[in-house]
């Protein structure tokens, strides 16, 4: 086993863990494959686990023979660990390293692990597109489930099955995905049943500098329009950020060749800036030494915040062409994984009640993001603490979920689901002991046979106990759009996630079952008052009733 | 009135965009002696909105356009009405009108003290009644054998803006509290505050003393010592100068400045670093148009919030008030605060310190105590503050708004521990302004009592309890509040946020969203009125099932 030679010591006693928010633990510390472990063999402290692949970067400190660890997790959580003897220290720092950043998929922890619960559904199954398309059937026919990726030659980073316009043939779709970057051609996202107008995306079209055409594609986009109607194409990138695209094959669609569409440029950041973000925000949140103006200008500075609104304000434009102007929406960037999905799926939470709710919005990760060629293990491969120049790492589905936190966040009654769903999310996207979010594509999936041979993380988040502790208390259904205000006055930093381990979440718990229990004594009253009405109805029924009540 | 020089103006075009409004409101515009009203046209709504003349701040007449004559009135409450005359006649006259209307030149012109309060004597008395500091007194156990009240202020002969009622050290005798007095600016010597059970120490506060570089007065040492001797449990005291330490230096040179740890050989001397009134009028200026601008950028407002400096103000008010409350309970030690004059950052910091200590002044009542005791009764100068008359603008500061907004960031991190919610303190801080109620009228309690408000007014906190229902923080369990203990604020800077229902209620979701108070508050509705249904039914149950009973005897005994 190659494990063991990465392992020099195993196993190292009088270890002094500190955790924010929680007594320092002495005990021995443990390293396997997968985990480290720290247990003091008392039952009345909490041992650590820790999954090595949880670990964005560590730091080495020594003080004489007295050795410190500083684990910085990929969950921005940071513990110290003391270890006596600079050997044991030096030995266990190294294996962390190498351990935390094994090339090969097929070591991976969700390989190994077994459930220790019973899978009542299993999630590889609970959200697949033939399913979703039945929903779909049912309110049109104007759309047919193509098999043309059947063996993901046409698009290697669509699923098998896709939703395209019924009257556009599959020898249309391989043409048009020639002309689109990746492949990724057309399909449909999202059906707006109020009105039947449709939001795609897909890739860039390979005009490049001399202009090309590809008539299939317009037959295939234009197959989405009512008669008479436009639509509307919104990029992601800037006009000038698509005009460089050409340059190098890309480009967008003219006017001269879509004259039914009416195309909208906005801002939205690539990867790179994205991630430079990302370390400079958790750098701020970290530093409490900071005044207050310092603070706030390092918040700026790390233009989070200007992401967030960006992403929010592109979505809410979608949603708005769709359900206000009543027009159909291609949308995308330059790969159409990134930006494009942030887009799509935001715009799906505005304007479908169902993407609120817990599983339903387990099926839009899995559709608008999963399904649909987000590449998590690129992506997601480092965090905040890393050392390393990032490659292929972005933190787009932090943004997209911080993104839904805000909405939730000015419409705290119309989810079903709280703020712990998309904390969850956020851990599990980076290093998690299901496989739900190994790979970067449905192809990649199928290759690892990941289905096979992992569990799957809606199997866990589906089981009752789960779901409960999930639930928001103060979910009412609320069937309307949901617009939420884009200002920056009404968007927030997201505690929850970045100021988590630096603040103690006592009072907020509290809150939360403050409410709970307000909800369920509530409930409870409505129930007494049901049992006693019907207990009240048989004693009526026994004796003729009282003259005087 | 003689100063309604055009009582009612038709076809008059209104916009509120910090209400959300995007389209004007067409109407008609009356001016009362007390209020501007607009009445919307439209036969189906005729919404209607008043504005109190001492609530006008402001008044501008822009250049008009071809459309007719535009007026902008700003509220005091942050509310801003952009009117449209068709003629510019009307405008100029309703103009002129209101700039006298809304800078009263006496207090007998205020809306309080223009209607007649004596069609209800009995209730009158009651409000006034509601809310007392002696009450507050009385709750601490004072007088007991550490602390004693003293007549010395009985006629407000010692300090003209000090309450008539002081509760002093044992140890301080006539001759100290005299002597003292006299070093102190404006009079105002180290008296109680607050005094906490659990540990015996206590806030006192004071205004600076007249030391200049080397004044000293043996009177005002024995006076910190009689402080320090009222708690057994420590051997100094911490004097809190609430002033950045520059400024607290500068004012030795005019013959004031701060007590030397030399001369005063028990004390240990901290700054806390709360600016002036100056410096925070203008503070609040700045993040007012940040909360008003029309699609800033996230750079935009981000940087204007820095630029503002106001979350660094409230920052240093709740790192007073952390300092002095760590001493207390922490320490044991009691603490001396002052500024200059003691009746502006001395009763920030002397009431947020309380609010940290004691579960009792975040409850309703309790807070509406602790505000008639340390900022009323210990002169803060409401009238010259919140500009209730035509005065000095440079006399204009928002002190009591950074209080209220501490509470307010205070309730961001404890959810559970205060017993009212938002909308109490933004209720208050209007009625603050507005001098709807004889409460904040005048500078100090002598003032006050020469007015005779009591007989010719009602107190606002009657007004506040009547509404108590609509203030209710539902996750309050005074349980909670009561194990909290003392409240332990993170005052790292993140945890400050822009107060957004104050500054920018405008940008709001669509449509607009339940709030998790309102929506607890009527679930907590249905559960009381299910409470009852269920009480109701028990009775009619036990009735009929006693009916049974009998019935099934004699049929049993007809057997």
């Amino acid at each position: 086993m190659e494990f063991a030679e990465l392992i020099k010591t195993p196993r190292v006693d009088g270890v002094v863990l500190h955790r924010p928010f929680m007594p320092t633990v002495e005990g021995t510390l443990c390293l396997t494959g997968h985990h480290l472990i720290l247990s003091s063999r008392q039952d009345n402290t909490e041992e650590l686990w820790l999954l090595h692949s949880n670990i964005d970067s560590i730091e080495k400190r020594f003080l004489g023979s007295l050795g410190t660890i500083i684990v910085k997790c990929k969950d921005l959580r940071m513990i110290q660990l003391d270890i006596p003897g600079m050997e044991e220290c030096l030995n266990i720092g190294s294996s962390i390293e190498a351990l935390s950043t094994l090339d090969s998929v097929s070591l991976m922890y969700p390989y190994f692990y077994r459930p220790m619960f019973e899978v009542i559904e299993d999630g590889w199954n609970s959200f697949l597109p033939e399913d979703a398309f039945k929903d779909l059937e049912a309110m049109t026919d104007e759309w047919r489930l193509s098999e043309v990726n059947r063996d993901f030659r046409v698009c290697t980073t669509y699923p098998p099955l896709v939703a395209v316009p019924r009257d556009v043939d599959d020898d249309t779709l391989r043409k048009a995905a020639g002309f689109r970057h990746g492949g990724r051609f057309p399909v449909l996202s999202y059906y707006h049943k109020k009105n039947g107008m449709v939001m795609m995306r897909s890739g860039q079209p390979l005009t490049g500098t001399n202009g090309r055409r590809c008539k299939e594609d317009e037959r295939l986009i234009n197959a989405t329009l009512r008669p008479g109607k436009r639509g509307y194409v919104i990029d992601t990138r800037t006009i000038s950020v698509a005009q460089q695209a050409k340059a190098r094959g890309g480009g967008f669609e003219t006017e001269a060749n879509y004259p039914q569409w009416r195309r909208i440029h906005k801002a939205i950041e690539r990867s790179n800036v994205l991630q430079d973000s990302l370390v400079k925000l958790v750098e701020a949140c970290n530093d409490q030494s900071h005044s207050m103006d310092r603070w706030l200008s390092k918040l700026e500075a790390s233009n989070w915040q200007t992401h967030v609104k960006e992403i929010l304000t592109t979505a809410c434009l979608a949603a708005q062409c769709i359900d206000r102007e009543g027009a159909s929406v291609l949308v995308h960037g330059t790969e159409g994984t990134d930006s494009t999905l942030q887009v799509t799926s935001l715009a799906q939470i505005i304007l479908d009640p169902a993407c609120r709710t817990i599983q339903g919005f387990q099926g839009l990760v899995e559709r608008e993001w999963l399904q649909a060629g987000h590449p998590f293990a690129q992506r997601c491969s480092m965090s905040a603490y890393s050392n390393s120049k990032p490659r292929h790492e972005a933190p787009g589905f932090l943004l997209f979920l911080d993104c839904v936190w805000q909405v939730l966040r000015q419409f705290p009654c119309s989810f079903q689901f709280t703020e712990q769903l998309l904390v969850l999310l956020f851990e599990h996207a980076y290093a998690s002991q299901f496989g739900t979010f190994l790979g970067n594509s449905a192809a990649e999936r199928v290759r690892l046979s990941l289905p096979e041979k992992t569990v799957s993380l809606w199997s866990w988040v589906n089981r009752p106990q789960e779901i409960d502790h999930l639930s928001n208390p103060l979910y009412e259904p609320n069937s309307l759009v949901i617009w939420p205000s884009v200002a920056p006055q009404s968007l927030l930093l997201w505690e929850g996630v970045f100021l988590r381990w630096n603040r103690s979440p006592r009072c907020q718990e509290e809150a939360h079952e403050e409410m709970v229990h307000i909800i369920e004594y509530n409930k409870e009253l409505q129930n007494k008052v049901n049992s006693l009405r019907r207990q009240l109805a048989q004693l009526e029924t026994q004796e003729p009733p009282l003259q005087t009540p | 009135m003689e100063h309604i020089r055009t009582p009612k103006v038709e076809q008059v075009r209104l916009l509120q965009r910090r209400a959300g409004q995007r389209k004007p409101l067409l109407g008609t515009l009356y001016l009362s002696a007390t209020h501007t009203i607009f009445v919307e046209n439209h036969p189906e709504t005729r919404r209607e909105t008043w504005v109190l003349h001492s609530m006008v701040s402001g008044l501008e007449r822009p250049p008009g356009g071809p459309t007719g004559s535009q007026l902008v009135l700003r509220c005091k409450d942050f509310r801003v009405f952009h009117l449209l005359f068709p003629l510019e006649r009307d405008c100029v006259e309703v103009h002129a009108s209101l700039t006298r209307l809304s800078r009263p030149e006496s207090y007998s012109e205020l809306y309080c003290l223009s209607i007649n309060p004596n069609t209800n004597q009995e209730e009158r008395e009651k409000s006034w009644s509601l809310v007392l500091p002696s009450q507050d007194y009385q709750r601490m156990g004072l007088p007991n054998n550490l602390w004693v009240a003293t007549a010395a202020n009985s006629e407000y002969k010692m300090c003209d803006s000090y309450p008539a009622q002081l509760f002093v050290s044992r140890w301080a005798s006539p001759a100290v509290l005299m002597g003292s007095s006299r070093f102190r600016s404006r009079g105002r010597l180290p008296v109680l505050s607050y005094f906490h059970q659990d540990t015996l120490a206590a806030v006192c506060r004071c205004s600076q003393p007249l030391s200049g570089f080397s004044g000293r007065s043996e009177e005002d040492e024995q006076m910190v010592t009689a402080v320090m001797k009222a708690n057994p449990g420590s051997d100094f005291i911490y004097v809190v100068d609430t002033r950045p330490r520059l400024n607290a230096m500068a004012n030795r040179a005019a013959g004031k400045g701060y007590e030397s740890e030399d001369h005063y050989g028990n004390i240990k001397l901290h700054f806390s670093g709360i600016d002036n009134i100056h410096v925070m009028r203008s503070s609040q200026q700045r993040i007012l148009d940040v909360g008003e601008q029309r699609t800033p950028s996230m750079s935009d407002f981000l940087l204007g919030l820095e630029n503002s400096g106001w979350l660094k103000h409230i920052k240093a008010v709740l790192d007073a008030g952390v300092f002095i409350a760590k001493a207390i309970a922490d320490e044991g030690v009691s603490v001396l605060v002052h500024c200059s004059d003691g009746w502006d950052r001395t009763a920030q910091a002397c009431s947020v310190a309380s609010v940290l200590l004691e579960p009792y002044y975040r409850t309703m009542k309790g807070l509406m105590v602790l505000i008639e005791k340390d900022w009323v009764s210990f002169g803060h100068k409401f009238s010259h503050r919140y500009g209730h008359l035509d005065g000095d603008p440079r006399e204009v500061s928002p002190v009591l708004d950074q209080f209220l907004e501490v509470l307010w960031q205070l309730a961001q991190q404890f959810p559970c521990a205060f017993q009212f919610n938002e909308r109490f303190l933004l209720d208050l801080r209007t009625l603050a302004y507005s001098c709807q109620d004889g409460t904040f009228l005048g500078n100090s309690e002598k003032e006050r009592r020469s007015l005779r408000l009591q007989e010719r007014s009602f107190s606002v906190w009657s007004r506040l309890w009547r509404d108590r229902e609509k203030y209710w923080n539902p996750l309050y369990r005074a349980e909670q509040s009561q194990t909290q203990g003392v409240l332990r604020p993170n005052t790292t800077p993140y945890c400050f946020k822009m107060w957004k229902g104050l500054y920018s209620p405008a940008e709001t979701p669509a449509p607009p969203a339940q709030t998790p108070v309102d929506f607890l508050s009527s679930v907590r509705e249905g559960s009381q009125q299910l409470e009852q249904q269920l009480a109701n039914q028990q009775e009619v149950a036990d009735a009929l099932r006693q009916r049974v009973r009998f019935s099934f005897w004699r049929e049993l005994s007809e057997l």
